[in-house]
């Protein structure tokens, strides 16, 4: 049996191996990617130059940590269900496997929060995260009737990544709230013990305002009939070909709500679920920890350090070392962690989720096509939540087992009954997460 | 649309056409890269497909690949020689 | 399902009816439907069950068009047929025993089928080489859960009946009017109330002083990504949708464990005995599993009764919602208004329980 199993190699996830290595545990990696980086570090290089590249550096150091760290780094990996031992199960090239480990860190980062419009179903339209791993992972640069829509950091940081390497972009579409500043400036102070976020968003957006157009407002429409052609802003028709979307991004808890007793508790600033943790990342099943920003939206230098916080605990449960020393280890880096998230409550109160659209014909569900309207109707028939709400509708009973719409159907579901968000409960998941074949489970039987 | 800034390796097909790509990549970068815009038809409506998220997240860009279906286009990378079609099952509504 | 069955054959025959529900977790034991409607293999020892599931059977087209109607499309009921694959010789024989004791119970459409004559049933199925034969009941069919409770819901929306989800009953004031208690405070008064609350049936019927026993079995499902027709006729624990998916069930874990979640070695096992049936299988997807708790008598037969005492409260319990749905909408909802329950389910009382008959059946 190993020590320590971690789940995903992004930040998180390589901090811990790396850290708990160092402290002498014996660790398995896994990622369902070829290559270790997650999403915001994919193929970062330490020769990185341009926008981005203070972020690239520090996955490329992490990497170069993790290749030397003695750690069995398994790619290509999809895990799909973690039982009470803990044990895991995943799969590689096709073959399922089993493995048990005293402790499990699980770092699966997060997810782009689906922004909804109508029309957002077309082809040609696809989150701005989406467009950026077309960038790192095979240098694809818009060119045509590219436009962008929507807010946060990462919007401005792939336009500007993207004019930086010859791209062109048709237009922005700036949807977030004028007002929010006013909100949000008491927290600049706070905001400010750490002030490489804003410099660097603003540098973004300099760059970016000097070479596109940028509108704003609310009211957009994706208009095609097999494909994006134009789009509509305040009822001002414009070409098209391509459309991303970006409204931040979300804890991905698709595993944790599937492991059974693992509490989550809603984050109203971030407008998201999240497991309960402690400052160690232990969540409330035994054995089962969580790093990075599926346990919280916290960006990447602050997913490194509770990564490398969390492998100090889970050594600290194994008995390498007591809780003094643990938390003389770890101390620092709490501290450090305090830094880095210091500046989340200005930024989520700058780029503070998007409304759920009200049109009844926007589709909400991707997978099922179930739209607002159908889902207001279920409420009105009585449905409380989205558990019902898939045998009401089938809304989130797709191929994505909900991973797209669940923040947009909860919200919907939340609006119809007036309730708050906070009151309901999170969509159910259940192993196994990510498909495999019936050959595959087959292979598990005794 | 999308164009590349580095260069190709091998071909691939998609409906029996060869393509270019570069081998290591996502199969939807080198689909998208290529102009392909409809990856798949939806079962409730036919409606077509295309990447949505290219992190393995949002199952929007199943195809198949080398015969096996609903393959996710984005977590599959390209091997010189490939050989993809778009998911075109049967509507039967929802 | 039960209540809503029960709910929708009242509403339509002018009762004013409120149906009373959970909340958006609770645990719903329709989640557990696999989608039979089956009537194979039910009722040996007690044989008021098997006429009962049989009625039923005779009863579903009728319903099922109706349904379809509230929905406006189709709730999926296929009706031709349905097998019991064994897998090996003593599974054929062991088979065989069982349906021969039903044969003298009055199903006399039910036979053993060997693999020669499956294979004409089906022609063009590949079967595994495993499959030996299987039990075959020509009246056996499938239809879409969701789409029945779907139905049930929109017929009780459309028959102005009130659905009340949400906190749970707390408390039961007897006498006419019974007045129901709320966890939030409210009361609903009725003249008559039926308790079919699933698993938490002994707790709401208690409240009433009467002793029902039922215990949760769980049931896990595996649902494939959509595959072409691979499998003409539904079997027990398996079988192709109308979406062409393929459902793999559903387990019996009768372990005491009061959650419903999945558990990789029982689903492994399911696969793999799946693959036994159609080798094919082997290379499909599985797309969504689930688990559910179904509630379980302690000889695993429905249970109906108007309560002792208590004239106008009935209570209703039983497994297999949707193979029964047509009867709890129809001759069971018209006794609960006509205030006398149908001597077809007379055997069917839960005094049964107190007489020490446990043997366990499904």
């Amino acid at each position: 049996m190993i020590d320590l199993l971690i789940l995903g190699a992004g930040p998180a996830g390589m901090a811990a191996a790396i850290e708990a290595s160092r402290l002498g545990l014996s660790v398995q990696l896994l990622d369902e990617n070829a290559a270790p980086g997650g999403q915001v570090h994919r193929n970062a290089r330490a020769d990185a130059r341009g926008p981005g590249d203070i972020q690239a550096h520090a996955g490329a150091k992490l990497m170069a940590e993790l290749a030397a760290s003695g750690a069995d780094c398994v790619y290509g990996a999809t895990l799909w269900a973690i039982e009470p031992g803990p044990t895991a199960f995943y799969s590689v090239n096709g073959a399922a496997r089993r493995v048990e480990a005293k402790r499990i860190i699980l770092a699966p980062g997060a997810t782009e929060r689906a922004l909804p419009i109508p029309g957002w179903t077309l082809p040609g339209v696809m989150g701005v995260g989406a467009a950026q791993t077309l960038l790192k992972s095979a240098g694809l640069v818009p060119q045509g009737e590219v436009w962008i829509a929507g807010q946060g950091p990462l919007l401005w940081l792939y336009a500007a990544q993207a004019l930086a390497k010859g791209g062109r972009i048709a237009g922005i579409l700036d949807m977030s709230d004028p007002g929010a500043w006013r909100r949000a400036v008491w927290r600049l102070p706070c905001a400010l013990r750490k002030p490489r976020y804003l410099m660097l968003g603003l540098s973004w957006m300099r760059a970016v305002t000097k070479a596109v157009p940028v509108h704003c407002g609310r009211a957009i429409r994706a208009l095609g009939t097999d494909r994006l052609e134009a789009i509509e802003i305040d009822g001002v028709r414009h070409a098209a070909d391509t459309l991303l979307l970006h409204d931040g991004v979300v804890p991905n808890t698709q595993i944790t709500r599937a492991i059974q007793g693992l509490r989550h508790e809603w984050n109203e600033a971030q407008r998201a679920f999240r497991p309960v943790l402690d400052e160690y990342g232990h969540t409330s099943v035994a054995g089962v920890m969580v790093a990075g920003d599926s346990g919280g939206i916290g960006g990447a230098w602050a997913a490194a350090l509770s990564g490398r916080i969390a492998a100090i605990g889970a050594a600290c449960d194994l008995g390498l070392f007591g809780v003094e020393q643990r938390d003389a280890l770890a101390g620092p880096l709490m501290l450090q962690r305090g830094d880095e998230l210091a500046p989340r409550g200005f930024l989520d109160t700058l780029y503070a989720p998007l409304p759920v659209p009200a049109a009844a014909d926007t589709i909400l569900c991707r997978c099922e096509e179930v739209t607002r309207g159908t889902i207001d109707n279920a409420a009105q028939l009585g449905c409380l939540g989205v558990n019902q709400l898939k045998a009401f509708t089938r809304a989130g009973m797709g191929a994505c087992q909900g991973r797209t719409c669940h923040p947009l159907i909860h919200a919907a579901m939340a609006e119809a009954r007036h309730a708050p968000a906070a009151d309901m409960e999170a969509m159910r998941t259940r192993f196994p997460t990510k498909p495999l074949t019936i050959g595959e489970l087959a292979a598990l039987a005794e | 649309m999308f164009k590349r800034t580095e260069p190709t390796d091998c071909s691939i097909t998609w409906q029996g056409q060869a393509i270019p790509a570069r081998a290591g990549e996502p199969l939807a970068a080198a689909l998208i890269a290529a102009g392909i815009t409809q990856f798949r038809t939806t079962v409730v409506s036919g409606a077509p497909r295309a990447p949505f998220c290219m992190m393995g997240s949002c199952f929007d860009c199943l195809v198949e690949v080398n015969g096996e279906a609903n393959r996710q286009a984005c977590m599959t990378l390209v091997t010189p020689g490939m050989a993809a079609n778009p998911m075109q099952p049967e509507v039967v509504g929802a | 399902m039960l209540g809503s069955a029960i709910g929708w054959g009242c509403a339509t025959r002018g009762a004013r009816v409120a149906v009373l529900d959970g909340g958006d977790t609770a645990l719903r034991a329709a989640r557990g439907n696999f989608g039979l409607v089956w009537s194979q293999g039910k009722g040996d020892g007690l044989p008021a069950y098997a006429a009962w599931t049989r009625a039923s059977l005779d009863a579903w087209p009728a319903l099922a068009e109706t349904i379809s109607g509230l929905i406006g499309r189709d709730c999926g009921l296929r009706q031709q047929g349905g097998l019991n694959f064994c897998l090996s010789d003593a599974e054929f024989e062991a088979r065989r025993a069982i349906v021969s004791r039903l044969h003298n119970q009055g199903a006399d459409t039910l036979r053993m089928v060997d693999r020669k004559e499956l294979q004409a049933l089906m022609p063009g199925c590949r079967l595994g080489e495993a499959v030996v034969g299987a039990s075959y009941e020509p009246r056996d069919g499938h239809a879409d859960p969701l789409s029945l409770l779907q139905g049930f819901h929109a017929g009780l929306r459309a028959a102005g009946a009130a659905h009340l989800p949400g906190p749970e009953v707390v408390r039961i004031e007897a006498g006419r009017p019974y007045v129901i208690h709320r966890a939030d405070g409210a009361r609903v008064m009725a003249e008559k109330i039926v308790i079919a609350c699933g698993l938490g049936t002994p707790r709401v019927a208690a409240m009433l002083g009467a002793d029902i026993p039922v215990r949760p079995v769980r049931g896990q499902n595996i649902v494939t990504e959509r595959l072409p027709p691979i499998l003409p006729l539904p079997a027990s624990a398996i079988r192709q949708t109308v979406h062409g998916t393929v459902q793999i069930g559903v387990t019996q874990e009768d372990d005491g464990d009061p959650t419903p979640f999945t558990t990789t070695a029982h689903m492994a096992g399911m696969a793999a005995r799946a693959i036994r049936v159609l080798p094919e299988l082997a290379q499909a997807r599985a797309f969504r599993a689930w688990g559910a708790l179904r509630p379980m008598t302690p000889d695993g037969f429905p249970a109906y009764a108007e309560l002792d005492g208590h004239p106008g409260a009935f209570v209703a319990c039983c497994h297999s919602a949707v193979t029964l749905a047509a009867m709890h909408a129809g001759p069971l909802a018209e006794g609960i208004i006509a205030g006398r329950l149908p001597d077809a389910v007379k055997d069917l009382h839960p005094s049964r329980f107190a007489r020490g008959q446990n043997v366990q059946a499904h």
